[in-house]
This record gives structure tokens, C-alpha cells and sequence, in this order.
């Protein structure tokens, strides 16, 4: 059965979507996870700062790529959208929960550091970061075991709570503090921190090792919860897999000869091909094996207007996007900045300017006095009239 | 089965209905800050560069770190509300989302190119050339409009669905434009746009109104203080009197939403217009009634009919009519104050080049901020309940759009626990940032001669 061209483009683009928010909110997330495991005070100060100096300034950007998947879900592909929502109703509250967390750990971290709430607002921030990579893996893995059915309704516990969705969300987490790492190593690198560059790949690779570890053994529960994928995965997207695999261990050699860019390339090449796989393996299925693209998705004009969308999203976000990472990797964006230049001359300027006073006192005067003389002459001209 | 799951979705449905409300009367704050704020900003960050104007580029700077808390808390309350439209409401976006979903995906772009500049803003202020600086806070704005308008259009479409086929509760076709410029669009647009404008802009000058109060009156409050009044005073006659219009064509488009905010109960002429009062069994209490003077506005004669809610069967009439009446009351007293302010303002500056000294102006311009966030949450408040008991206007009634999922009210409770968190910390952080930067300045200047040398004055210490 052929599916509408224009819902295969869609799709696609649904998962690069989720492939750039693997990368690059992935990486901040792994950041978060960092930083929480960065130790005490005085131990984590220099890893900390590195990571704020590298995850802030683009931490706004990153932030918005879901909004985008889910808007693309719920124009494109509404029935599955409505489905996902309703049956994975918990894991996608709480997903949305470390989002929220996340977000307000950012906005007041740097207010906070004053207060001396530093360590609580810390943990929050941190915290939130294993929270929402785990339960958006445990609803991706849900989804792939074909559970999630538009024949349902109300909350189903079932389609998640099982080995492979929960699998699915622990290696969601390593594979974010592996990215996180990967990036990490890269931006000390590039900031001459030899030492920070030291204590990011040991961390790069050991997460890296760990998500490998964990995809095997979730390729093994794929094999009972979710028989449509695992097939397709050691099947027809297998080439994808592999070229994951190797990818990924390739990055892992790379992190020991201390290859940069070649690292963070690869390493995007290994989250890219695995995100491709898992939407081939799912091909041609929304919903595994319940829903077909052919059969859920929005009418040909919808679809085209997500094309437009898409077009639109090339021409100004694409190189929006680019530009800030552009400036972030030439350190054009400073998180702190000081304006005691600016303090000095305001109070000069105060202390100096008498302020210049042109009151039209009489001009003032002229157009309230014809205003009364208008209204005092309207209200003689209608006593007149009575 | 069925039964039970009708009761579960019944309950359901307050809960949700709640949960909404407070969501999107949070986010929309914090939507209006990321819609009118730039504008202001960049005017001082201009006048900064452009006249060498350190008080000018000293406000520019301070409100963009302001702004960094402010986007941020509005970018995830965005995405939670973006995550809501399914959880809460999975029919609405199973069956409409074709047609619904399409401004949503456009506001997508432009949000995130208004994410993507407020960062390159907020962070470049060291780094980039103060001109290019400034350029890149120009998509700011642009961007915020056009999302706005987006986000409006889909509201506006619930209000007045269009631009789609319905079959066997399917959606066939699609005619995006349709969908973008419904019969509500270009009253709805305007009408928020102006009110963001005004939340943003009285809320930024109640804060050196404040200052101005205490006595700090020196150039650097005087301009935080007129800049965004006037962006905000601006646009208050502009408001009012595009309300008026909007309220005409909510008579025509949604006779049964105008009842309600009129207390029309049966279609007639002659009607009385009600300022305030409580309507129970058929009486006005407490209100204040001008004869004729509903028809007038209506149809400039005490003749016009005005359609009244017996006319619809008791199942589709609006609930909670006291809600949107008083709170479209609110409204437009509101908007008529604030339009007084600005006059004043206008006046005294037109003829007098100051800011006026007395208590009967500053009071009301240090509460204008507040003020001007009541009437845009009165607003929505008629707008959305004023709709019910439909989501879609006409097509598809909210309890039955609403979630399956148990599980509403937990959520709900956390909602509520964090927004009020939030809100409260939200008020504290600029607070305490101003209290800081007025320990960095030194002390009022009038008449003293040394002012204290500010050595260690900085906005940041470095990250740690
Ligand atoms: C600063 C905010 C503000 C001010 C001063 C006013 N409004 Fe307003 N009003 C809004 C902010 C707002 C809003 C929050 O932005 C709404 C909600 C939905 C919308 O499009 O705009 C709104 C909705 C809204 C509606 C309902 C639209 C609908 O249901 O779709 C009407 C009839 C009016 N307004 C009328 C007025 C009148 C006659 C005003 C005159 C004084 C007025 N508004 C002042
Ligand atoms: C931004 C300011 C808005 C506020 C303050 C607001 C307020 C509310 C409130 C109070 C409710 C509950 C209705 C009731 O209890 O009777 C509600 C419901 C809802 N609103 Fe809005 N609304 C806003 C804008 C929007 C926008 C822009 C959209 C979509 C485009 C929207 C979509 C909905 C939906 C889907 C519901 C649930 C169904 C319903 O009860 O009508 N709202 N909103
Ligand atoms: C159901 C209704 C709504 C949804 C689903 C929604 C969704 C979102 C999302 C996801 C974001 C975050 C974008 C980012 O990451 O930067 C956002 C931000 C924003 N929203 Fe909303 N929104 C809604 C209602 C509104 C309304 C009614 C307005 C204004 C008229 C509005 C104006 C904005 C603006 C200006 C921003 C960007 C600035 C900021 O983050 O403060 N939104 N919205």
C-alpha cells in the first residue's frame, strides 16, 4: 500500500525534528545531568561553570524544537496525536513536568546563585533533567510497542509500564548525558581548558559505553513488547543501525585520540541514524500496527501547509539557528557583562544635566480658556433654545 | 461501560477546564512581555546609541536582563500549554487539528526565530558591535507580532470556525487561508495586539512610577518612565475605541456571547444597557441600568433588537453570564481609565515637557500596570467563557472534547501549585535585581557634591 507523499515528507521531517531535539536539547539536558553530578560546592565550580557558559546562551533556542514536533504531530497526524495523549496521559504529564522544572531552574539560576538558594534551585535543574529525557524515551518506547491504540480509550498503563518503554527512557537519559559530554568536550576544547576537556571525555565515554549497553539490552525486550519495530529494526532499517553502531563506536575512539569536531560529528551521526531507524522501523505505521500513515493523516491541503510550514521553517529558522550557534562557538555571547561604565556615567550625567524646561504656560492657558468659552457658550445656546 | 465512562469524562471536565484557564491566563502575561517589550527596549537602546545616552542605554540593558527571565518563563509555559492542547483536549485536536493546527504551526516558526534573537540579544551585548547589536533585537518585534497574530487566529477560529469540510466527524478538506483569516481574525488581532502593547508597557512604567514616587527623579527614571507610557498611553484611545467595534461584531457573530456580557435574556428592543449588578431569575441587582442605551450602542436606535439567550435552547446557552458580564464590565472601565491616565500624561507633557508631580496621577500610574493585566485577563475571560459551553463555536461542545484519561484533577493541583510558585518568584526576582542595581548607584545626587565612587559596580559577577 503506497502512503501520500506528502505525509512520508511530513513524517520525515518529524523526525529530524526529534533527531535536532535529541542533539541539541539532548545535549542540554545532559548538561543538567552534569552539573548534578558534578559533586559539592567547591569540587563541581569548574565543570559548573563550563557548562553554564556553553549551555545558556543557547538554551532558549533549543527549547522550542518540541513545540515544533508537536505541533507537526497534531496538524499532520491528529488521530495518533489524540491517541498518544490520551493513553500515555501519566508518562507525558510528568515528561512535561521536568520541561516546566527545567525551564524555571534556568530562568532564576543566576538570580538564585545571590540568594543562596544556589543548592536547591540546582538540584531542581538538574533533577528536572533526568525526569523529562526518561519519560519522553518511555513514550517513544511505548509507542513502538504498539500499544497505543486509537480503539482505547482513557489512560493505559500497560502500553508503558513494560521492560522495553521503561529501557527505552533510561537509554534516552544516558544517550542525553553522552551528547551532553560530547558537546562539552568539544567547547572546552575550544576554550583552551585542557583539564575540563580531560573530565569531559572520561565522562563522554563512559556514558557512551552505558548507552550502548542499554540499547543492546533494549534490542532484547524490543524483541517480546514490540515485535512489529524489532523486526523492521534488525530488518529492513538495519543498515541505519549499523551505520549507529559504528558511528557510535567510532566516537568513542575518537574521544581517546581527542578528535573534536570529528567527534561531535560522528556522535550527531550515531543519534541521527538511530532516530532514522526507528522511524523506518515504524514504517508505515503511526501507531504500530493500528494506524497507518495513509490512514491517519490530515487532509492534502493540511499537509501542504505544513510543506509551507517546512519551507518557511528553512528559510528563517534554519539560519536563525545557525547564526546563534555561529556566535556561540566564536564565545560572541557572554552570559555576564558588567555596566559599571554605564553606573559611572549615569551618575555624572545626573549630577551635571539641568534638565531643560520649556513649558508653554500660555499656550496651556489659551486652549483651556477657549475650551470653557466653547462649552460656556453651548450651554447659553441651549438655555436660548429651551 | 459507556455510561461510566461518560461520568468520568463529565468529571473531567472542570478540572480541565480550570487547568486551561489558569495555564493560558499565566502564559499570557508573560506572551504580552514577549509581544511589546522589545519595542520599548529597543526605542532606549536607540536613543542610548544613536544620543550617547548612558541613562537610556543603562534601561536598555537592565530590561533585557529582565526580559531573559520573563522569555523564559513564557517559553515554557508556552510549551506547557502546547502539551495541554493534547492532554487535556484530545478530541479537539483529533478531529480539528487539520484546520486548528495550522496557525499553531505557523506561530511554531516565528516563536522560534523570536526564541533564537532573544537569545542572540540578551547575550551579545558585550560581543557584538553596539549597532548589529541593535539590528538583531529588530526580528524581535516582528517576530512577536506575527506569532501573536498566528496564536490570535487560532483563538479567533474557535470563535468563528471556517475553512474546512466536516464528514462522519472527519475532517476532508482544508482551505488554509480560510482557516488563518476567520470572520474573528481581524477583530481579535487588533484588539490583543493593542493589549499586549499596553500590559507590557504600563506595566514597565508603574515600576519608575514607584521610583518617581519615593523621590527618585532623576533622567534615568524620568525616561523609565516615559518611554514605555507612552508606547502603552499610545495606544489606549486606540484600544477603546477598537473595543467598541469588536463588541459590535461579537452582536453579529456570536449573539448569544453578547447576551451574556449584556444580560439580554429574551430578544427584544428598547433594551436597557446594565452597568455592573448580578442577574438572578430574571432581575438585575445592584447594577445600574440606562435605558434604551444597549440598543443604542448596538444599533444607534432604541429600536434595534437585540438577540437575546432564550432564544437557544437551554443546553447551548451561555453559563456563568454574571462571570462575563462583570468582567466585561471590568474591562471597559478599565480600558477608559487607563485612557484618562494617558490623556493627562499627554497633556501635561504637550504643554509642560514633564511628568506630572502629584499624588492623584503617580498612585494610578504606579497601579496602571496592574490595571491594564486585569483588563486583557477580564477580556479573555468573556472571550473564552463567553463561548460556552462550545470549544468550537457551533461544532463541538467542550465536554466532549475533553480527555478520557483520569488523572485531570492531579495534574490540575500541580498546575496551580507551581504557577503560583512562580508567579510569586517572578515578582520577587526583578525586585530583588532592582534593589541590587539601586545598591550599585550611587546615592541620589541632588546637591552632593562627591557622589561615592562605584569601583566594584556590576550587573553580574562572573558565572561563579
Ligand atoms: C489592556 C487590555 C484591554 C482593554 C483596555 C480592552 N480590552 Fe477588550 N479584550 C482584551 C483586552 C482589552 C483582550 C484580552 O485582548 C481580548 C480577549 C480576546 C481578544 O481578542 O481580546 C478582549 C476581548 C474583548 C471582547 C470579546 C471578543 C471576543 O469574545 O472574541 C470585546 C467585546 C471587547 N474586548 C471589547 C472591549 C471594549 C468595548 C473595550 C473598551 C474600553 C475594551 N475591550 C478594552
Ligand atoms: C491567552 C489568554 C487566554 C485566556 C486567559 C484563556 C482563558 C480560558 C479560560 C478561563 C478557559 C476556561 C473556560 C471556562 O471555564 O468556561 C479557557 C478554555 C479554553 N481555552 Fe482559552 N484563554 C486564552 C486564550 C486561548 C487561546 C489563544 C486558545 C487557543 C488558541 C485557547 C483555547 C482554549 C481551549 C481549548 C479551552 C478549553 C475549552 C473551553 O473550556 O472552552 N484559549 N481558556
Ligand atoms: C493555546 C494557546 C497557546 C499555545 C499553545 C502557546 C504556545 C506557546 C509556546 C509553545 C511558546 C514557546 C515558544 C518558545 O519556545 O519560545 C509560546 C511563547 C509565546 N506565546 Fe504562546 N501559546 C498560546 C497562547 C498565546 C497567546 C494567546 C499569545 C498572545 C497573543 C501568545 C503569545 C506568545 C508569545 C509572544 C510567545 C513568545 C514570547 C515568550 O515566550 O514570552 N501565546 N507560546
Amino acid at each position: 500500500m503506497t502512503q501520500p507523499w506528502q505525509a512520508v515528507v511530513v513524517g520525515i521531517a518529524l523526525f529530524a525534528t526529534m533527531a535536532a531535539y535529541a542533539l541539541f536539547t539532548g545535549a542540554d539536558f545532559g548538561g543538567g545531568i552534569w552539573d548534578l553530578l558534578a559533586g559539592g560546592t567547591e569540587r563541581g565550580r569548574r565543570p559548573r561553570t563550563a557548562i553554564d557558559a556553553s549551555v545558556t546562551p543557547v538554551w532558549e533556542g533549543n527549547q522550542t524544537w518540541i513545540v515544533l514536533g508537536i505541533v507537526l504531530v497534531f496538524t499532520a497526524f491528529p488521530t495518533a496525536f489524540a491517541a498518544i495523549m490520551t493513553s500515555l496521559f501519566v508518562p507525558l504529564s510528568l515528561a512535561l513536568l521536568g520541561i516546566l522544572l527545567r525551564g524555571i531552574g534556568f530562568a532564576f539560576r543566576h538570580e538564585a546563585d545571590r540568594v543562596r538558594t544556589e543548592q536547591s534551585a540546582g538540584a531542581l535543574f538538574a533533577a528536572s533533567s533526568f525526569l523529562a529525557p526518561f519519560f519522553l524515551g518511555v513514550t517513544v518506547g511505548a509507542v513502538a510497542t504498539g500499544r497505543v491504540r486509537t480503539d482505547r480509550t482513557g489512560n493505559v498503563p500497560d502500553a508503558w509500564l513494560n521492560p522495553s518503554a521503561l529501557m527505552t527512557g533510561a537509554l534516552f537519559v544516558a544517550a542525553c548525558a553522552y551528547i551532553g559530554a560530547v558537546y562539552l568536550v568539544g567547547d572546552s576544547h575550544r576554550r583552551g581548558d585542557e583539564g575540563m576537556v580531560r573530565y569531559f571525555s572520561k565522562r563522554a565515554l563512559a556514558a557512551g559505553v552505558v548507552t550502548g549497553v542499554f540499547a543492546g539490552i533494549n534490542l532484547v525486550f524490543l524483541h517480546n513488547d514490540a515485535p512489529y519495530v524489532f523486526h523492521r529494526l534488525v530488518g529492513a532499517a538495519l543498515p541505519l543501525l549499523i551505520v549507529s553502531i559504528v558511528a557510535g563506536a567510532t566516537a568513542l575512539g575518537l574521544v581517546l585520540i581527542r578528535r573534536v569536531w570529528l567527534l561531535r560529528i560522528t556522535a550527531g551521526v550515531a543519534v541521527g541514524a538511530v532516530v532514522a531507524a526507528w522511524g523506518w522501523a515504524q514504517y508505515p505505521y503511526l501507531l504500530p500496527t493500528s494506524l497507518s500513515l495513509r490512514e491517519g493523516s490530515a487532509p492534502t491541503a493540511s499537509l501542504n501547509a505544513e510543506l509551507v510550514v517546512l519551507v518557511m521553517a528553512a528559510v528563517f529558522v534554519v539560519p536563525s539557528f545557525v547564526y546563534l550557534y555561529w556566535l556561540q562557538q566564536h564565545e560572541k555571547l557572554v552570559v555576564t557583562e558588567e555596566s559599571g561604565d554605564l553606573v559611572r556615567a549615569v551618575a555624572r550625567e545626573n549630577k551635571t544635566a539641568a534638565r531643560p524646561k520649556r513649558p508653554h504656560r500660555v499656550l496651556e492657558a489659551m486652549v483651556i480658556g477657549a475650551a470653557a468659552w466653547e462649552l460656556l457658550r453651548e450651554a447659553v445656546a441651549r438655555m436660548r433654545r429651551k | 461501560m459507556l455510561t461510566a465512562i461518560g461520568t468520568l469524562a463529565d468529571h473531567a471536565v472542570i478540572p480541565a477546564r480550570s487547568q486551561m484557564g489558569a495555564s493560558l491566563g499565566f502564559h499570557i502575561i508573560f506572551a504580552c512581555f514577549g509581544i511589546a517589550f522589545p519595542l520599548p527596549m529597543l526605542v532606549a537602546h536607540w536613543r542610548g546609541l544613536r544620543h550617547d545616552d548612558a541613562s537610556a542605554l543603562l534601561l536598555a540593558r537592565r530590561w533585557s536582563k529582565v526580559m531573559a527571565v520573563i522569555f523564559a518563563v513564557g517559553a515554557v509555559s508556552g510549551t506547557v500549554l502546547s502539551f495541554e492542547l493534547g492532554l487535556l483536549w484530545p478530541t479537539l485536536m483529533g478531529t480539528y487539528g487539520p484546520a486548528y493546527g495550522i496557525p499553531f504551526s505557523i506561530e511554531g516558526i516565528w516563536f522560534f526565530v523570536e526564541a533564537i534573537f532573544t537569545a542572540v540579544y540578551l547575550y551579545g551585548w558585550r560581543k557584538l558591535r553596539p549597532w548589529l547589536h541593535w539590528w538583531t533585537g529588530v526580528p524581535l518585534v516582528i517576530s512577536g507580532i506575527l506569532g501573536a497574530f498566528s496564536v490570535v487566529a487560532a483563538n479567533s477560529w474557535m470563535n468563528q470556525p471556517s475553512g474546512f469540510t466536516l464528514s462522519h466527524g472527519r475532517i476532508t478538506h482544508v482551505n488554509p487561508w480560510a482557516v488563518m483569516f476567520n470572520r474573528a481574525t481581524p477583530w481579535e488581532v487588533p484588539h490583543m495586539l493593542l493589549a499586549a502593547y499596553m500590559v507590557a508597557g504600563f506595566t514597565t512604567a508603574a515600576v519608575y512610577a514607584v521610583g518617581w514616587m519615593r523621590g527618585r527623579r532623576d533622567r534615568y527614571h524620568r525616561l523609565g518612565f516615559l518611554i514605555p507610557f507612552v508606547t502603552a498611553g499610545v495606544c489606549a484611545p486606540v484600544q477603546v475605541a477598537f473595543g467598541d467595534s469588536v463588541a459590535r461584531a461579537i452582536e453579529q457573530q456570536q449573539p448569544l456571547k453578547f447576551a451574556a456580557m449584556e444580560f439580554v435574556n429574551r430578544t427584544h428592543s428598547h433594551v436597557t444597557e446594565w452597568l455592573g449588578g448580578i442577574y438572578v431569575n430574571g432581575k438585575v441587582y445592584f447594577g445600574l441600568g440606562i435605558p434604551d442605551f444597549d440598543s443604542i450602542l448596538v444599533g444607534y436606535s432604541p429600536d434595534a433588537k437585540v438577540i437575546g439567550w432564550r432564544s437557544a435552547p437551554p443546553r447551548d446557552r451561555p453559563q456563568l453570564i454574571n462571570l462575563v458580564h462583570l468582567a466585561f464590565d471590568l474591562m471597559v472601565v478599565l480600558g477608559i481609565a487607563l485612557l484618562v491616565l494617558a490623556a493627562w500624561q499627554g497633556w501635561v507633557w504637550w504643554f509642560r515637557r514633564a511628568i506630572p508631580e502629584t499624588k492623584w496621577f503617580l498612585i494610578p500610574a504606579a497601579l496602571s500596570g496592574l490595571a491594564a493585566i486585569t483588563a486583557m485577563e477580564s477580556g479573555w475571560v468573556v472571550t473564552e467563557v463567553g463561548r460556552q459551553p462550545w470549544v468550537v463555536y457551533r461544532m463541538l461542545r467542550t465536554s466532549d472534547a475533553v480527555t478520557t484519561s483520569s488523572g485531570v484533577p492531579v495534574t490540575l493541583v500541580a498546575t496551580l501549585l507551581i504557577y503560583a510558585v512562580l508567579t510569586c518568584v517572578v515578582i520577587l526576582v526583578p525586585w530583588l535585581m532592582a534593589r541590587r542595581w539601586r545598591n550599585q548607584r550611587p546615592s541620589p545626587p541632588e546637591g552632593a557634591e562627591s557622589a561615592p565612587p562605584v569601583s566594584d559596580a556590576r550587573d553580574d559577577e562572573p558565572v561563579r
